[in-house]
Order: C-alpha cells, then sequence, then structure tokens
C-alpha cells in the first residue's frame, strides 16, 4: 500500500468517527429526554441536569492535583524513568508554597507571596525530581526503590517540620488566590454555560492546568522534542544511534515532570486550601498516576481521566450535599462514601487487566540506560 | 529481559543483582553499615537544627547525642522497653519477609501494606466469631489472617501472570482498595455498637496471643515472626520450590526454558507474599489491638520495602533490619519526651539510609573495601 492511499484510509476513517460520535451524541440526548418522562429514572436524570451542574466547579478542583501528578508521570515515563515518588514530591512542594507564603505574605503582602510560593513549591519539587532522575538515570538505583525513598522522606521531613515550624507557633497561611468571577450571562448560557463556568471559576493554577496540558500534548506529539523525548522512553538504543543524547533528554524530561508535581502541590495549600496537614495529600499523587495509566501516557487522556476521577469524588459529595430522589436516586444516596473512594482504583485495575482496552506503558519505562549493553 | 507474552509486562522487573548489589557478604555488611551510620548522621544534623528552629531556640550541638541517648534507653532500659522494641519489630519481621520474598523471586511488592490490612482484618473477623479454647481459635485466626493476605497477594500475581498488568501498579492501586474497602465493612457490617469510635468487636479470649513476658506487652508474636523466618528461608534456599522462586527471578526466560513455570511461580510467590503480609496483620491485631480499627492507618509495608533491602532480601537480614527499625519506632516517643525532637525524624532516618543501601554505587566508590572485586557485570535488565 501507497502511503497516498494509507492517509486516505485514515481520512476516512476520522471522517467516520466523527459521524460515529455526532450519532452518539444525539442518541445520548435523545436518551436523556426521553428518561426525563420515565418516572423511574426520570428524577434521577433531573437531577443528574439540574442539581449537579453547579457542583461542576467541584469536579474541576478534584482534578486539578490529580492531573498535575499525572502530567508529571507522563513526562517521566514517556521518557523511561518510572516515577511512584509523586505524592512525596506533591506533598514536599505543598508544605513549601504554604510555608512561604505563611512567612512572606506579613512582609510582602497575600499575592506576591502566593506567587513567590509557586515558585519555591516548584523549586523544591524539581529538586526532588533531580534526585530521582540522579538516582535512576545515573547511579542507576532501582526507580521503585527511589521513588519510595522519596515518598517516606516526604512523609516524614513534612510532618517533623511541621510540627517544628507551624503547629508550635500556630503559624496561619496566605490568603488562597482568587477564583475569577465568570459573568452571570457566560453562566446562563444553556449547556455549555456550566461547563464554561466550571472551568473557568478557578484560581490561575487550575486554569493553567488546561492550558498546560493542550500544549503538552502537542509538544508531545507534534514536534521534536516530543518524537525525541518518546524515542529515549520506547527505544533509547535507537534513539541513542541518531545522536539523541538519552541520559539528557531523560534528565530533562524527569525534572520537568518535577515541575508539574510542583504546581500539584502549590495548588494544594495557596488554591484549595489555606492550611497544611500531616500527610494532606492523601494518596493523590497516586491516583495520579492512575490517571496517567487510564489516559494511556498522554496529557489529554491523563485530564479526561483526572476529571472522571474528580467526577466520581464529587458525585460522593453531591449526594450528600442535596440527595438525588425517587427510587434510583435513593439507591445512589445509599451507595457508601468509600465505594466512590475506590472507583478510581478499581476503574484503574480494570484498564490495566485489558478487560476493557489495555493500557500498554512506553517500551523502555523504567529500565536504565546502559550505552554498553547490547540489545 | 523476560521475553513476556504480553507487552504491558516489559520493563521493570527487579533485576536482584542490582537491587542486592554484588560482592561478598563481608562488603554487603560494610555498605549497610555505613548506610545506617549516614542516616544517623543525617539525623544528627537535623536534630541540631530542629534545636535551632523549634520552640527551643537554642544551637546544641549535643542535641543528637542526647536524643539518640533517650532513644536507646527508650528501646533497651529495662524489660519493658525491650519489650515493646520486638512488639515494634514484629510486624515489620512480617512486612520485610513478604518484600523480600517477592524480590527473591523478581516482584516488587509494594502492597504489603493492603494485604496486612486484609490479613488482619480476616484474623478480627474470624478472632470475634470462633469460640474455642486458645491455642484452637488462636491457630485458626491465623490461617485466616494469612489466607486474607494470600487473597491480596494473589490478585496482583495473577493480574500480572495472566494479563501482563506490572505488579508495582497494580498493588499500590489494590493498597487503596484494601484501605476503603476495610474502612467500610468495619464501619458497617461488622461494625462493634457499642464502640466509641468505628471498629470491630474485640476478638474473643482464646484468640488473644498471650503475653510470653511478665509485667510487659510483649505477646507471642515475635515467636511466630522468628519461627515463619525460619520457614522462609528453609523454603527459599533448600527445597527445589524455592530454587525454582529464585531462578525465576534470577532470569525468567532461562528458567522457562529450564523447564520451569515463570507464570506459576509469579502467582505462588505474590500469594505468599501476601500471606507473609497478612500474618503481619494478624499478630498486631491478635497481639495489641484486639479489633480491626475502621481507621488503620500503618506504614508497615512501606517500612517493611526498608526492612528487606536493608536486609538484603535474606530472612535473617530482614530479622536484622526489622530489629534495627524496632529500636528506632520503640525509641522515638522517649526521644521527643526527653528532648523535644519531633518523632518523624524516625522516618527520615530511615528514608536515609534507604537512600545509601538502594544507591550503594555511592558507598563503593567512597570506600575501596566495599567495592566488589573485578569488573561489573552488565546489567541484565538493559533490553
Amino acid at each position: 500500500m501507497t502511503a497516498a492511499t494509507s492517509s486516505v484510509a485514515v481520512l476516512r476513517r476520522d471522517a467516520r468517527l466523527v459521524w460515529i460520535g455526532v450519532a452518539i451524541g444525539l442518541i445520548v440526548l435523545a436518551l436523556a429526554a426521553l428518561l426525563l418522562d420515565v418516572p423511574y429514572l426520570g428524577s434521577f436524570v433531573d437531577w443528574l441536569i439540574n442539581r449537579v451542574p453547579p457542583l461542576s466547579y467541584l469536579i474541576v478542583q478534584y482534578a486539578v492535583p490529580i492531573a498535575f501528578g499525572a502530567l508529571c508521570g507522563v513526562m517521566c515515563e514517556r521518557s523511561g524513568v518510572t516515577n511512584i515518588g509523586i505524592e512525596g514530591m506533591i506533598l514536599t512542594s505543598a508544605f513549601v508554597a504554604f510555608l512561604t507564603g505563611a512567612y512572606l505574605h506579613t512582609v510582602v503582602g497575600a499575592p506576591l507571596a502566593a506567587i513567590i510560593g509557586i515558585g519555591t513549591a516548584i523549586v523544591a519539587a524539581m529538586l526532588l525530581s533531580t534526585l530521582h532522575a540522579w538516582l535512576s538515570i545515573t547511579i542507576k538505583a532501582d526507580q521503585i526503590i527511589s521513588g519510595t525513598v522519596i515518598n517516606i522522606l516526604a512523609l516524614g521531613g513534612t510532618a517533623f517540620f511541621n510540627q517544628l515550624l507551624v503547629s508550635t507557633t500556630r503559624l496561619s497561611g496566605t490568603n488562597t488566590l482568587p477564583r475569577l468571577d465568570v459573568p452571570n450571562e457566560l453562566a446562563a448560557v444553556p449547556f455549555i454555560g456550566p461547563i464554561i463556568d466550571a472551568l473557568l471559576n478557578q484560581g490561575p493554577i487550575a486554569m493553567s492546568l488546561i492550558v498546560l496540558v493542550v500544549f503538552l500534548q502537542i509538544m508531545l506529539f507534534r514536534s521534536r522534542w516530543g518524537l525525541r523525548t518518546r524515542a529515549v522512553g520506547e527505544h533509547p538504543k535507537a534513539a541513542d544511534t541518531v545522536g539523541i543524547d538519552v541520559v539528557r533528554t531523560r534528565y530533562r524530561s524527569v525534572i520537568l515532570g518535577g515541575v508539574f508535581a510542583g504546581l500539584a502541590g502549590a495548588y494544594l495549600t495557596l488554591e484549595q486550601f489555606n492550611s497544611f496537614q500531616d500527610n494532606m495529600t492523601g494518596g493523590v499523587g497516586f491516583i495520579g498516576l492512575a490517571a496517567m495509566i487510564f489516559g494511556r501516557w498522554t496529557p489529554l487522556g491523563a485530564y479526561g481521566a483526572a476529571i472522571l476521577f474528580g467526577a466520581v469524588q464529587s458525585m460522593q459529595l453531591a449526594v450528600r450535599i442535596s440527595p438525588p430522589e425517587g427510587d434510583l436516586g435513593g439507591i445512589i444516596s445509599a451507595i457508601p462514601p468509600q465505594v466512590f473512594g475506590m472507583l478510581p482504583y478499581v476503574f484503574t485495575i480494570i484498564v490495566l487487566a485489558g478487560v476493557v482496552g489495555r493500557a500498554v506503558p512506553p517500551a523502555a519505562d523504567g529500565i536504565p540506560y546502559d550505552k554498553e549493553a547490547r540489545g | 529481559m523476560t521475553e513476556s507474552a504480553n507487552p504491558g509486562a516489559a520493563g521493570l522487573n527487579v533485576d536482584a543483582t542490582t537491587l542486592l548489589g554484588g560482592g561478598s557478604l563481608g562488603r554487603q555488611a560494610i555498605v549497610t553499615g555505613i548506610a545506617i551510620v549516614l542516616g544517623l548522621l543525617i539525623g544528627a544534623v537535623l536534630i541540631v537544627l530542629s534545636g535551632v528552629i523549634g520552640p527551643a531556640q537554642s544551637f546544641d550541638p549535643t542535641l543528637p547525642i542526647a536524643g539518640y541517648a533517650a532513644l536507646l534507653e527508650g528501646a533497651l532500659g529495662g524489660p519493658k522497653a525491650i519489650a515493646n522494641t520486638l512488639n515494634s519489630a514484629t510486624p515489620l519481621i512480617f512486612t520485610g519477609l513478604s518484600v523480600a520474598f517477592g524480590f527473591r523471586a523478581g516482584l516488587f511488592n509494594i502492597g504489603a501494606n493492603g494485604q496486612l490490612l486484609v490479613g488482619g482484618f480476616c484474623a478480627a473477623i474470624v478472632g470475634t466469631s470462633v469460640a474455642l479454647p486458645f491455642p484452637l481459635a488462636a491457630i485458626v485466626a491465623i490461617l485466616a489472617g494469612g489466607l486474607g493476605g494470600a487473597l491480596w497477594g494473589f490478585i496482583p500475581g495473577a493480574l500480572k501472570a495472566w494479563r501482563g498488568a506490572h505488579e508495582v501498579v497494580t498493588t499500590i492501586m489494590l493498597n487503596s482498595i484494601a484501605f476503603l474497602l476495610l474502612n467500610l465493612l468495619a464501619s458497617s457490617i461488622f461494625k462493634d455498637q457499642g464502640a466509641t469510635f468505628p471498629r470491630t468487636p474485640d476478638v474473643l479470649p482464646g484468640s488473644v496471643l498471650p503475653i510470653i513476658l511478665v509485667n510487659t506487652r510483649l505477646h507471642a508474636g515475635i515467636l511466630i515472626a522468628l519461627a515463619t523466618t525460619f520457614v522462609v528461608w528453609f523454603l527459599l534456599f533448600k527445597t527445589t520450590l524455592g530454587f525454582e522462586i529464585r531462578t525465576v527471578g534470577a532470569n525468567a526466560s532461562a528458567a522457562r526454558y529450564a523447564g520451569m513455570r515463570p507464570a506459576f511461580i509469579t502467582i505462588l510467590t505474590m500469594s505468599l507474599a501476601g500471606a507473609l503480609a497478612g500474618l503481619g496483620g494478624t499478630v498486631e491485631i491478635l497481639g495489641i489491638t484486639k479489633n480491626y480499627p475502621a481507621e488503620y492507618i500503618v506504614n508497615f509495608g512501606f517500612d517493611g520495602i526498608a526492612v528487606a533491602l536493608l536486609g538484603r532480601a535474606h530472612p535473617f537480614g530482614v530479622v536484622g533490619a526489622a530489629l534495627l527499625f524496632g529500636v528506632m519506632r520503640a525509641g522515638a516517643g522517649a526521644m521527643q519526651r526527653a528532648t523535644d525532637i519531633p518523632v518523624d525524624i524516625i522516618s527520615i532516618v530511615q528514608a536515609v539510609i534507604l537512600l545509601f543501601v538502594a544507591a550503594q554505587i555511592i558507598i563503593q566508590q567512597l570506600l575501596p573495601a566495599a567495592r566488589p572485586k573485578g569488573p561489573v557485570e552488565p546489567s541484565a535488565a538493559a533490553a
């Protein structure tokens, strides 16, 4: 088959996919309209449409640290370095961001303190990711252990300094970064209004996420830089042969991943909450890892997975705040919160097991590059 | 690298030679010793720092000595302190064995924490419902705990062997699932209605592990741990099955050509590793808490990774490392009371020790005596 015919085939397939998408969308809309008349389901669908949208900004909020954690994972693993230390990196940078804000807001004012806090959070996470890069790439130590070291160090270290600096002195944080006010006219637009509101009624870090996701997706899959990054993650020997510096590329990717982990941490203590608690990440880095897998190691996919996981988590909150009515609503309300908490992990295991689709990591993921080795 | 039937399983397999380091037992001991000393030294620097930035606001270079002395006194001064140290070491022996056992088959069991929770929960439930006299009820509860842990280890083993899902990722997920699932069960179906906070009912007297040293809290868990250690050593190094496990760990392709069954060994190893971690939770529940609290937040599984590495994935080494960590855990409280150094310094010291053991090449370059002789073998993991 020539290149021309194959690209025509791809175009045809793309067009077909668009039509399938439109058809599915229409069917879903028709079903929703029909279901509103069904006594059993109607009240639940009504609840989903009318009560959940006000909570949709919560979905985006839950998704932010998960998505940043996932982006960190995508950068590392695409270049062939496994990173299970994301949780520790986020926790450390959350603490550093909190401390910076707490100490500086009386000196330089809250807005500047928050901006410097974002900076120190990123630096802290970059330092930890440099340690991880050095251990995994240069020292060729086991990458899982390196990640475990970072997690234990972060958990112990933040608790240690938290007790010394914060708990005993009752240090209080700076104000949280303000959210953008979306004009009522825009939020009132039917259907897309609530979505726009949810996406834009956020602070600066949450909003930068969307831009970063799209940018990274394009860079990773449409630029020379992205091709090289993925090449060292799939087949480092081949990449080396054509003159790509495997070690440098991996270092760059892992440290860039640290930037995202730092933003996740800064988000937690400067934008979402105004305080720091021991182990406040509570596994968000691991959910990020799950989102990365669920999103097939792509930034957009990971963001979608983070939104899905965020939706599952805020569903639990939505049910508590305004319980759905009717029979089905009663059943949904009766689901214990732990079940909602478990779903992201269960989804990920299902995807890993290949029951629905299959998640395949980059081929050289987790393998240190040995220039002299045959292969 | 193994030629897995499944692309998802490629990469990341534990390479026993890089992980455990080459060289003789003596050199390994030197490296381990240096790692411990470096960990304590960095801990000492942080302790001095804690005096400066903490409430005391004073620079006191002798604070580390006072702190470590208080720690040792709290961990080893008198029978009660030693009993607490042994009790602290007991679950770590089990989780350390669990992780070490996985290492030997080339598997990284990061799920010891979840397996420990499931094992402990099963033991707690069986312990509340089996009304038999002492040794019998305890034996049934212990078996239930081991089986529960084995089930939680079987899942990632089967997912790896049959579906190629990497055990590190699946066990991370299963850790969270275990905590949430048991949190749900212990606060709903199995909740003790009379308790002030959600937990399962206390186990019946027949299942409680007896105190083996009068006037202390030392329970029989340490004896079970030591017996288990011996069994694991025997299984790994004196049986055909153990040989098969270690061969699969060293080179799965070679093992397959030699007629061994890597898939079967993977499932079996993960199940047994799960059982070991489950037993850790079992002795903790039957010996210390007597019930399963819904908010049972423990880190034994992750400490077990450090213990297994420090003990060079050898059962007897694991016991030594667990005792060292037990000393630190048991003495940390006394240290904080005496010197205001936060107990979390222990986690930092442990992380630093783990760091230097994992990156032992640093120590080997610093110290000629610790360097393995001859050229370093090319890594088996390079694809």
